[in-house]
């Protein structure tokens, strides 16, 4: 177990997001990188190679023709005993869609950044958090970082997680295309020692491995009976509660590393005396964070749960925040064809008929929302409520004007 | 039980002969060698998916029809052919 250590050996460096991330691959000391370039997430893998050939990471990058091919590499070499990465965005994720789930259900260790960007057409490659969202049921744990040292610090925790003898499921991190992934912001970085005591080599024997002259074994084959699937779903299952445990001690863990502590599935701003809740997660949550602000100033009791993990769904977190609140509005950067808004149809199931809730989609395409909007969609929520009782509006389609 | 033995009773499984079960019931067409036409030049083995076909020593094949499926990949490659796929019922 890590003592505490001194705040003084981080360094603090102007990083855009997909470097950041790329910095945090290095100090897990990477054995295999694989990935297909796509914007907005190839700075990422751009700056990885970069650190190999510059001899500061030793590790196999592999040049792959497709994402397919890319996610078929890093699971092959995980459950060959590599602590392995890629990384990729909207089209380039849907790509991999089938080996989301192989790698998933073959329960190996992985780390794949999602820098999220709209899928078309139109062309757009822009921010939006639909790619991200879309693989919530193929076993990945998937986490949204708000800002340039969380996207750093979710990479950094997501091998410890991933490793972890509860867990052994991949995990996802998404970081918000060109609104993270291509600002530069500062952040503090851990020494390598400090890293190295916190994040030991990867057990390549856990929870199997393929290895020239080892046992043979195969992977994947036709299980002998069909209801093996079903067991395993529920191992999977298990599995996802477990990692909420292990979510939480490993951020205790990297919170006396680093000084950081995080939510650890959820933080709730200005929320011990808020009668509202705002809803969101990704970058804009702090713009969000700006409309609570002034609200506030305005004498509105209303506080913002950031989802920072979407699976293992926060369950617990979200009944406790709203436990006692008269509304709830969430924000989706997402549209779920012919249902709405992804967070507010997952939120919605826990809401109490006694209280108000509104899902608001917004920022679709990657248009910008600003401080001032969100201040009105949530005060005109708050008014209503009060005005009329509990609201029930499911999808609210907020949609700028367009000039010209 | 920790949760990588769980999986890996499920999740796995150890390659050997017959693992899967005598698929030898499969087949619907039977190899079967005409040794007067056979040259012995082993293609029959080389070309088998399924590595039922045994290529002894004295260079005659011999085919385990316990496991052959009857793809008749071999009748295909045989250069004289020497492999006749017959009905099964037939024989």
């Amino acid at each position: 177990m890590t003592g505490q250590i001194s705040l003084a050996k981080q360094v603090k460096k102007v990083l855009v997001g997909d470097h950041a991330v790329a910095e945090a691959v290095k100090l897990a000391r990477v054995n295999v990188i694989s990935a297909y370039p796509i914007t907005p997430q190839t700075l990422i893998v751009e700056r990885i190679s970069e650190m190999i050939e510059r001899g500061e990471l030793k590790a196999d990058y592999i040049r792959v023709e497709s994402e397919f091919a890319a996610l078929a590499t890093v699971y092959g070499a995980a459950a060959g005993g590599a602590r392995a990465f890629t990384a990729t965005s909207s089209h380039g994720l849907f790509y991999m869609y089938e080996m989301l789930w192989w790698a998933a259900a073959s329960r190996v260790p992985l780390v794949m950044a999602v820098v999220t960007r709209v899928l078309g057409p139109p062309w757009n490659i822009h921010d939006e958090h639909t790619d991200l969202l879309a693989i919530r049921d193929s076993g990945w744990i998937i986490g949204m970082a708000q800002n340039v040292q969380e996207a750093f610090d979710m990479t950094l925790t997501a091998f410890k997680i991933s490793e972890d003898e509860k867990v052994l499921l991949p995990v996802a991190i998404g970081l918000d295309g060109f609104i993270l992934s291509h600002t530069a912001e500062p952040l503090d970085i851990p020494s390598q020692e400090d890293v190295d005591s916190w994040l030991p080599p990867r057990n390549p024997r856990i929870p199997y491995t393929i290895e020239p002259g080892g046992e043979p074994i195969t992977m994947g084959n036709l299980p002998k009976n069909d209801v093996y699937h079903a067991l395993l779903k529920k191992y999977m299952d298990e599995s996802m509660e477990n990692a909420k445990k292990v979510i939480a001690e490993v951020y205790d863990e990297y919170g006396k590393l680093t000084g950081r502590n995080y939510g650890p599935l959820t933080e709730c701003y200005r929320c011990s005396d808020a009668r509202y809740i705002a809803v969101s997660m990704g970058a804009w949550s702090g713009d969000i964070m700006g409309a609570i602000e002034r609200l506030r100033d305005e004498g509105y009791p209303v506080g913002l749960l950031r989802i920072r993990y979407l699976r293992p769904f926060p369950e617990e977190d979200i009944t406790a925040w709203i436990n006692g609140a008269k509304g709830v509005i969430v924000f989706d950067r997402d549209y779920s064809a012919g249902l709405g808004g992804v967070l507010a149809s997952e939120i919605s199931g826990f809401i109490p008929s006694n209280v108000s809730f509104e899902g608001v989609l917004a920022g679709l395409g990657g248009f910008d929302v600003s401080p001032d909007e969100f201040r009105g969609i949530i005060k005109e929520f708050i008014d209503k409520t009060e005005r009329e009782g509990p609201i029930k509006i499911r999808k609210y389609w907020y949609i700028p004007k367009v000039e010209g | 039980m920790s949760v990588a033995e769980k999986l890996k009773g499920l999740l796995l499984s150890t390659p050997a002969a017959g693992a899967g079960g005598r698929t030898g019931t499969w087949r619907v067409y039977r190899p079967v060698v005409n040794y007067s036409k056979c040259t012995k030049c082993g293609l029959c083995w080389l070309y088998c998916p399924e590595n039922v076909i045994d290529w002894l020593e004295d260079k005659n094949v011999r085919i385990n029809y316990d496991y052959c499926k009857g793809c008749g990949i071999c009748a295909d490659v045989c250069p004289v052919k020497a492999i006749d796929m017959v009905k099964e019922g037939v024989v």
